[in-house]
């Protein structure tokens, strides 16, 4: 569940087809998403998971699955 | 020139606001209007826009309150669908000596003038970054490029707008996405209007072109940072001050 919202939320940020996506795609390098893309996909996995991300943890995202994977550890349950 | 844009104005019941609004509606713009205090005006201004056979609708809210411009915001995507232009021109002076300004005025100023253009700016963020396109005029003013004797709070108010719109410009710039201020001299409106007598035809004297402008010389400009002409300019200051500083 909690994949298939982010994926969700990066096609729409990205206007991009959820067939580009699977938890290992990364964000720069197979479906081109730059820093200001990266900020506004965290602001609205914040908004849609109530989950803080730092700018430390955001640098360190690369993937979609790294996005899973901190989400699924930080959210209130 | 602006033929099927959108464009939200904020303090736009009055003074250059209003006649940006005017001229944009003039020009083809659909036009959001953002005011705060007299509906009637705001209405009234409705009217004259809706003669030009464009869109419009008011939105009352305060630009300085975060939680109120994101609702605004939303009200205006949803009512607009999008947003081309934003005219961030709601602003406020309280003029007095260092010595002489309270506390509360002081932040009113740049809770209005400053962090109400950021606020705008940051809910429209969104909505530019996903179009890739859009333009921000933000309107300053000479006092932020020169510092002014009793207008500590509008000048740094100002300075730092101009500070927001060269940053704006390099961060959205990429996204294609153009920011410029207007940093007006003396214009003729209700805030300049404390300005009587010697006082006034001293400051006159001062201007080289011998005269205050008027919202319309500003609000040209205005159009013309809106429209496709201007699409190459991004993060420029520029004075319509009748020469004041050169």
């Amino acid at each position: 569940m909690v994949y298939e919202k982010i994926r969700a939320i990066i096609c729409e940020q990205l206007s991009i087809s959820e067939d580009k996506i699977t938890q290992a795609t990364s964000l720069t390098s197979d479906i081109g998403a730059d820093s200001l893309d990266i900020f506004q996909i965290i602001s609205n996995l914040e908004e849609e998971f109530g989950v803080e991300f730092t700018n430390e943890v955001a640098e360190q995202m690369k993937t979609v699955g790294d996005a899973v994977v901190y989400i699924e550890a930080n959210i209130v349950k | 020139m602006l033929k099927g844009k959108t464009a939200l104005i904020t303090g736009a019941s009055r003074g250059i606001g209003r006649q940006i609004a005017i001229d944009m509606a003039q020009s083809g713009a659909n036009i959001a209007l953002n005011y705060i205090g007299n509906p009637n005006e705001a209405e009234a201004l409705r009217q004259i826009i809706l003669e030009e056979n464009v869109s419009c609708a008011i939105y009352e809210c305060d630009v300085s309150d975060y939680n109120a411009s994101k609702k605004m915001i939303d009200d205006v995507l949803n009512d607009f669908s999008n947003v081309d232009i934003l005219v961030n021109n709601a602003g406020i002076a309280r003029d007095n000596p260092i010595l002489r300004i309270k506390e509360k005025d002081y932040n009113d100023v740049m809770d209005i003038n400053l962090k109400g253009s950021f606020n705008i700016i940051k809910h429209l963020y969104p909505s530019f970054m996903k179009r890739r396109s859009g333009t921000i005029i933000n309107i300053a003013s000479v006092c932020g490029l020169r510092g002014w004797q009793w207008q500590a709070s509008y000048a740094a108010s100002k300075g730092g707008l101009i500070a927001l719109t060269k940053t704006v410009a390099k961060e959205l710039a990429g996204r294609g996405i153009t920011c410029n201020a207007i940093a007006p001299g003396l214009i003729e409106t209700d805030m300049t209007a404390s300005l009587t007598g010697d006082k006034k035809k001293d400051f006159i004297a001062s201007i080289p072109l011998m005269r205050a402008g008027q919202p319309s010389d500003v609000s040209k400009l205005a159009v013309f940072l809106a429209s496709d002409l201007a699409s190459y300019i991004t993060g420029e200051v520029i004075k319509v001050d009748g020469g004041l500083c050169i």
